[in-house]
C-alpha cells in the first residue's frame, strides 16, 4: 500500500507548517485518516519514510490516541458520552437504545459497514447532556425520540 | 448585574466574527499595548491583577510568565491549552464558539509580554465545530493585520497555528500537551525543568488555558487593580462557572470570584431538577473532592473552596440529586481515569485498574466486606506518587466519595444492591 499523490501533497504542506521536531506526525495521521477512514497498518511504513519519522513512533502515536482508528470504522461514527454529567441525565438509556436499534454493542460496527457506535468520555458539552458527536457535529439535549430521528436521517 | 469580562459578547448575533468583535471595541487594547507599553509593563499589570490559571491549578499567570529566562537567544513559545476534557467542564468551548477573537487578542498581548512570535492552540480533537470556528477567526485576523508580520501598526510579529489533538485527556496536562505537540504520545514530563525554561522543542514555553488568556485584554484595558478588585481573596476577576447534572438550567454563568455556590445552583441554574432534593456537588470538575449538600454554603474562590476541603479547579460544577446512586456515580469517574491514565506511572496505571475492578464487583453484587477500605487504600497509594496530577485526580474523588457516602458503599456490599434503587419522590 502506498501514499496517494493527493495525500503526499497534503503532507508536504503540513511539513511546511510544522517543520520542527516530529510535530507533523499528528496532523499527518489526521490527514491519512481523512482519506482512508482509518489508519491502515500497511501505511505506517510508507508514512514514516515520507515524513522522516521512525516507524515505531508512527505506530506508537497512532495507537495511543483513541480518535485514531487502526481498524475500519463505519461511514457514520457515533460518539455517545457516558461520563458523569451525561450519565446523570440518562446517557445509559440512550446507549442501550442505540445498541438495540443498531444491533451492535458499543465499540462495534454494523455488518453493512454503515455505523460505528463508540461510548466515549466527556465531550465538553455537559450543559447539553446527554450528548453525542456524530460525523463531526454535536447533537445536544438528546432524548430517545431525538436519537430515533437522527438514526432515521442517516444514509 | 455582575461584571461580564468573558461573556459580554455571548448571545450577540455573529459574535464570533471580526466585524462584530471590532465594532464592540475588539483589538483596540492589543493595538495600544503593542504601540505604547513594554513587555515588562504588560507582565506587571497581569501580576497586579491576581489573574490565576483557569485550567484547574490556579497558578498566578504573571508569575508564570516571569519565569521565562531574560534575554534568551532561543525562540519562546506560547501554547494555548484548549484541550478542555475535564468532566463537567465546557467553558473554553463557549469562548471559542462565541468569542474566538477575544482569545486571539489575549494571545497577542500575552505573546508580546513573553517575547513569543509563534503560538500554538492545542485543541481537543472532538471539538470539531470549534476547530473550524477558530481557524476561520485566525484567517480573519491575518486578513486584518492582527496576526502575521508587523501586526496592529507595531513592529511585532506573531504567527498562530491550530494543532488538533486526537482524544486523550492526559494532553490537557501541560507537559503531555508539549509531548503531543512534538508528535509523540502524551506522556507527562518530570518537572523540573519547568516548561518556562525547557518547554516545546527544548525552548522556553508558556502554557496557558483559553479562559486565562481571554481575561488578558480586559486587564490591560481597565488595569490590574480593577481586575483584582472584581475578584475575592488572592483571585482576581470572574469565572465562567459551568453548571451541569441535576439542575433546571445547566449552562455557563460568568460570576465574580467568591460568588456563592448555593446561589449559583439554586438561583442562576434554577435549582434542582424536578423539584428534588440536593445530595452532592462536585465544585471544580470531576477531579476534585465531592461536597455533601450540607457543605455547599461556601464562596467560590480558590481559598474558600480549599477551606471546605475541595478545590475550585476548572469551575465545572456537577450537581447530583437524591436519586443518584453514589456508588454508580463514582464508577463513572473511576472508569474515566482508568481509561485516560497514560500508563506511564505504575501507581496510576495499576491503581485505577484495581479501583475499577473493585467497584465493578461491588455493583455486580460480588463486593467483599473489606472492599470499601481497600478502595481507599489503593487511592491513597496513588495520591502523590505519580509524575503528573492525573493520579491525584483519580484518587481524590474516590477518597471523598467512600468517606462521605460510606453508608451507601457498605449498603451496596452488604445487600448486593444500591441504597437508591427506589428513589424517593
Amino acid at each position: 500500500m502506498e501514499l496517494s499523490d493527493q495525500l503526499k501533497q497534503t503532507l508536504d504542506a503540513l511539513k511546511e507548517q510544522f517543520p520542527k521536531g516530529l510535530s507533523v506526525l499528528m496532523p499527518a495521521l489526521h490527514a491519512v485518516q481523512a482519506e482512508h477512514n482509518h489508519i491502515p497498518p500497511e501505511l505506517e511504513q510508507p508514512l514514516a519514510a515520507y515524513l522522516g519519522v521512525p516507524a515505531e513512533i508512527v505506530h506508537e502515536v497512532s495507537t495511543f490516541y483513541f480518535m485514531f482508528h487502526t481498524r475500519p470504522v463505519g461511514r457514520h461514527h457515533i460518539y455517545i458520552c457516558g461520563n458523569l454529567s451525561c450519565w446523570l441525565r440518562g446517557a445509559e438509556t440512550l446507549r442501550d437504545h442505540l445498541a438495540d436499534r443498531l444491533g451492535i454493542q458499543p465499540g462495534e460496527t454494523t455488518s453493512d459497514g454503515r455505523v460505528t457506535l463508540s461510548v466515549v468520555e466527556c465531550l465538553g458539552m455537559c450543559d447539553h447532556a446527554p450528548v453525542m458527536l456524530l460525523d463531526g457535529e454535536f447533537h445536544p439535549d438528546l432524548t430517545v425520540e431525538k436519537v430515533d430521528r437522527i438514526l432515521a436521517g442517516l444514509s | 448585574m455582575s461584571e461580564r469580562i468573558l461573556s459580554k459578547r455571548f448571545g450577540l448575533a455573529d459574535s464570533h466574527t471580526i466585524g462584530v468583535y471590532e465594532a464592540t471595541g475588539g483589538y483596540a487594547t492589543a493595538r495600544r499595548v503593542l504601540q505604547e507599553l513594554t513587555p515588562a509593563q504588560v507582565t506587571d499589570e497581569v501580576k497586579k491583577s491576581n489573574l490565576r490559571g483557569r485550567g484547574g491549578a490556579g497558578f498566578p499567570t504573571g508569575l508564570k510568565w516571569s519565569f521565562i529566562p531574560r534575554d534568551t537567544d532561543r525562540p519562546v513559545y506560547l501554547c494555548v491549552n484548549a484541550d478542555e476534557s475535564e468532566p463537567g467542564t465546557f467553558k473554553d468551548r463557549h469562548i471559542m464558539e462565541q468569542d474566538p477573537h477575544l482569545l486571539l487578542e489575549g494571545i497577542i498581548i500575552s505573546a508580546y509580554a513573553i517575547g513569543c512570535h509563534q503560538a500554538y492552540i492545542y485543541i481537543r480533537g472532538e471539538y470539531i465545530p470549534q476547530i473550524r470556528r477558530l481557524r476561520a477567526a485566525i484567517q480573519e485576523a491575518y486578513g486584518r493585520g492582527c496576526l502575521g508580520r508587523r501586526i496592529l501598526g507595531s513592529g511585532f510579529d506573531l504567527e498562530v497555528a491550530v494543532f488538533t489533538g486526537a482524544g486523550a485527556y492526559i494532553c490537557g496536562e501541560e507537559t503531555a500537551l508539549l509531548e503531543s505537540l512534538e508528535g509523540k504520545k502524551g506522556y507527562p514530563r518530570l518537572k523540573p525543568p519547568f516548561p518556562a525554561v525547557v518547554g516545546l522543542y527544548g525552548c522556553p514555553t508558556i502554557i496557558n488555558n483559553v479562559e486565562t488568556l481571554a481575561n488578558v485584554p480586559a486587564i490591560l484595558e481597565k488595569g490590574g487593580d480593577w481586575f483584582a478588585a472584581v475578584g475575592a481573596n488572592r483571585s482576581g476577576g470572574t469565572r465562567l462557572f459551568g453548571v451541569s447534572g441535576h439542575v433546571t438550567r445547566p449552562g455557563v454563568y460568568e460570576r465574580p470570584m467568591g460568588y456563592s455556590l448555593k446561589q449559583l445552583i439554586f438561583e442562576d441554574a434554577g435549582g434542582i431538577l424536578d423539584g428534588r432534593t440536593l445530595k452532592a456537588v462536585i465544585p471544580g470538575g470531576s477531579s476534585v473532592p465531592v461536597l455533601r449538600a450540607d457543605e455547599i454554603d461556601i464562596a467560590l474562590d480558590f481559598e474558600s473552596v480549599a477551606a471546605a476541603g475541595s478545590m475550585l479547579g476548572s469551575a465545572g460544577v456537577i450537581v447530583m440529586h437524591d436519586g443518584t446512586c453514589m456508588v454508580r456515580a463514582l464508577q463513572r469517574l473511576i472508569h474515566f481515569y482508568k481509561d485516560e491514565s497514560c500508563g506511564q506511572c505504575s501507581p496510576c496505571r495499576e491503581g485505577t485498574g484495581w479501583l475499577l475492578k473493585i467497584i465493578n464487583r461491588i455493583i455486580r453484587g460480588d463486593g467483599r466486606p473489606e472492599d470499601v477500605d481497600v478502595m481507599r487504600d489503593v487511592a491513597e497509594g496513588i495520591l502523590g506518587n505519580t509524575i503528573c496530577p492525573l493520579g491525584d485526580a483519580a484518587a481524590l474523588p474516590v477518597i471523598s466519595f467512600v468517606t462521605k457516602f460510606r453508608d451507601e458503599f457498605e449498603h451496596f456490599v452488604r445487600h448486593k444492591r444500591s441504597a437508591v434503587l427506589a428513589p424517593v419522590k
